[in-house]
């Protein structure tokens, strides 16, 4: 069997991420203490995972509607007016999804024809541009720089707007820049936007885990700019419920109407006993977020302060639970610094370039861990800048 | 601030003051002026080691008592929770709701020894009427530690 002849040279070609490399070689390794998670320490709030269980006894085992359970669409509708300040109708512009991720691909999918363009910043989270290149499209990348703290400006977008651009991703607040956008950078966004036919596609899957009494905005409030978004947001991050897989996405009953059949062909609806948990989590679960947001705050600051301490210049990450520290001081590239570090001290942090050749001279480290956890590592980090004399 | 400081020695009371006042974010100088004012005011009584002495060859025995207790005029359970509290063997006391009236912890060598504490110290107390003696056979938990097993961290690092 040739498998290379049958398998699609577009597929084949997109390299695996960058992230898994150094934990493949961490797994290996006696005493290895990983900065490199993206996901909460916390387990999910205990009444969430009541809802979970209260639905599989109740023996709600089912396919739901191809959208999700109407009850949780319009906790949806309801949560995105209350936090956001967006109208939306449950019953033609709400779907329920496998994770943010598949709502990501599945508004692609609606969108793109091959060679139509897609305006990517980076560093960014990294499924946008693979998604993008296996629809058959091809990634625009928009290189946010620490300059202009990660944003997106209208003087970079401009220029990358070509006839063939169909959409832009904006994924703030930034895994793994921690930057975040706030109302004037979004409006100047959408003056560039206003004129075209781009539609907006706004991941704002960390929206409730923002620092220092910022809010997150999402473009979809701002005028003029709700019939060009599709938001997609999820659960996996706000409340830790990252292995229920529970997205959504939110935008104009005409996209929605398409991407919906996608969804409906391709996965046929969310797990149904993580839709039931989702409903609680939306209704009540406004106390655990804050409880848990409190948390990463204070491990936000100890980390960026221990980065700053050391020498490698953090700026305040202000959204999601990264830490993107410059260590172009070093002379080492991220690539290096990385394995280096691995290898001499045992810390595992992931090299800014997995997220895009922009993330050259940063590495990205997680809090969410313990502080003494979040110590240690800054510790270990510290004897190992030594032995680089940066 | 003072909540969020208590959380944080509650969790580890050896954090360091400048950790702390980096987690707040505020001063060292603050941090420090908060604790001291939180000790002379009683409001933090102590600190103390968690300890696991099922760990150690060290013998290590503890019990909860329940005491039913007849209050007295003008007095109630004070007067007798004074006396109970004295006893270093008494760990903690609690008033209690419910079927009785002192919940009393106490630590021994021994189950022996813990028993002959409380038949002839505790019981004799005068208002004690009874005594009903539960001893731990095994501390899964203590003061919000896991001491069974290391909880491990299973997350992985697939693709974020």
């Amino acid at each position: 069997m040739d498998y290379e002849k049958i398998l699609s040279p577009v597929v084949q070609e997109v390299p695996p991420s960058g992230i898994r490399k150094y934990f493949d070689i961490a797994e290996t390794m006696q005493g290895v203490i990983s900065l490199g998670v993206g996901e909460p320490d916390f387990p999910t709030p205990w009444e969430i995972r009541k809802a979970g269980i209260l639905s599989l006894e109740a023996g709600k085992t089912r396919y739901t509607a191809n959208r999700g359970l109407e009850q949780l669409r319009c906790e949806i509708a309801a949560y995105m007016s209350r936090k956001y300040d967006m109208t939306y109708d449950p019953a033609t512009e709400v779907l329920v999804t496998v994770g943010g991720s598949e709502a990501i691909d599945m508004s692609l999918r609606a969108l793109l024809c091959p060679g139509d363009e897609v305006i990517i910043p980076q560093p960014s989270y990294v499924c946008y541009e693979p998604l993008v290149r296996m629809i058959g499209g091809t990634p625009v990348i928009l290189e946010t720089t620490a300059e202009n703290d990660f944003k997106v400006t209208p003087g970079q977008l401009l220029p990358l707007i070509s006839p063939r651009t169909k959409a832009l991703i904006l994924p703030y607040p930034c895994n793994p820049t921690g930057a975040i956008m706030e109302r004037e950078d979004l409006e100047a966004l959408a003056d560039v936007l206003r004129g075209t036919n781009i539609l907006v596609i706004s991941d704002e899957i960390y929206s409730e885990l923002t620092f220092g009494g910022k809010s997150h905005v999402s473009i979809g409030a701002i005028d003029g700019m709700k019939e060009r978004c599709v938001i997609v947001n999820g659960l996996s991050k706000t409340y830790s419920m990252t292995g229920w897989r529970m997205g959504y996405a939110c935008g104009p009953a005409p996209v929605m109407k398409q991407i919906t059949k996608i969804h409906q062909y391709a996965i046929m609806c969310a797990p149904t006993t993580a839709q039931y948990a989702a409903i609680e989590a939306l209704r009540h679960g406004d106390d655990a977020i804050r409880t848990m947001r409190e948390e990463y705050d204070m491990r936000r600051r100890l980390m960026v302060s221990g980065f700053n301490k050391l020498g490698l210049t953090c700026r305040e990450p202000k959204g999601a639970f990264y830490a993107f520290p410059c260590i172009a001081s070093t002379g080492l590239s991220s690539d290096e610094f990385c394995e280096r570090l691995l290898y001499s001290e045992k810390v595992a942090v992931v090299p800014g370039t997995a997220f895009g050749k922009s993330g050259e001279g940063f590495v990205r480290a997680s809090y969410c861990y313990s502080p003494e956890h979040i110590r240690e590592a800054l510790t270990r980090i510290g004897r190992f800048l030594q032995t680089c004399g940066g | 601030m003072n909540t969020k400081l208590l959380k944080l020695l509650s969790k580890d009371s050896r954090t360091s003051v400048a950790d702390m006042a980096t987690m707040l974010g505020t001063s060292e100088e603050a941090v420090a002026r908060e604790i001291a004012e939180m000790e002379r005011s009683g409001v933090i009584r102590g600190y103390k080691a968690v300890i696991d002495w099922d760990r150690l060859d060290e013998a290590y025995v503890s019990a909860i008592i329940e005491l039913k207790v007849t209050p007295k005029p003008g007095l109630g359970f004070e007067d007798v929770a004074a006396k109970v509290m004295k006893y270093p063997e008494v760990e903690s006391v609690y008033l209690m709701s419910g079927v009785y009236d002192l919940n009393v912890v106490v630590k021994g060598r021994t189950f022996q020894e813990v028993a002959k504490f409380v038949a002839k110290e505790l019981s004799t107390i005068e208002s004690v009427n009874s005594t009903a003696t539960h001893f731990v056979l095994r501390r899964y938990k203590e003061l919000d530690v896991e001491l069974l097993g290391e909880g491990a961290d299973e997350r992985g690092s697939y693709l974020l």
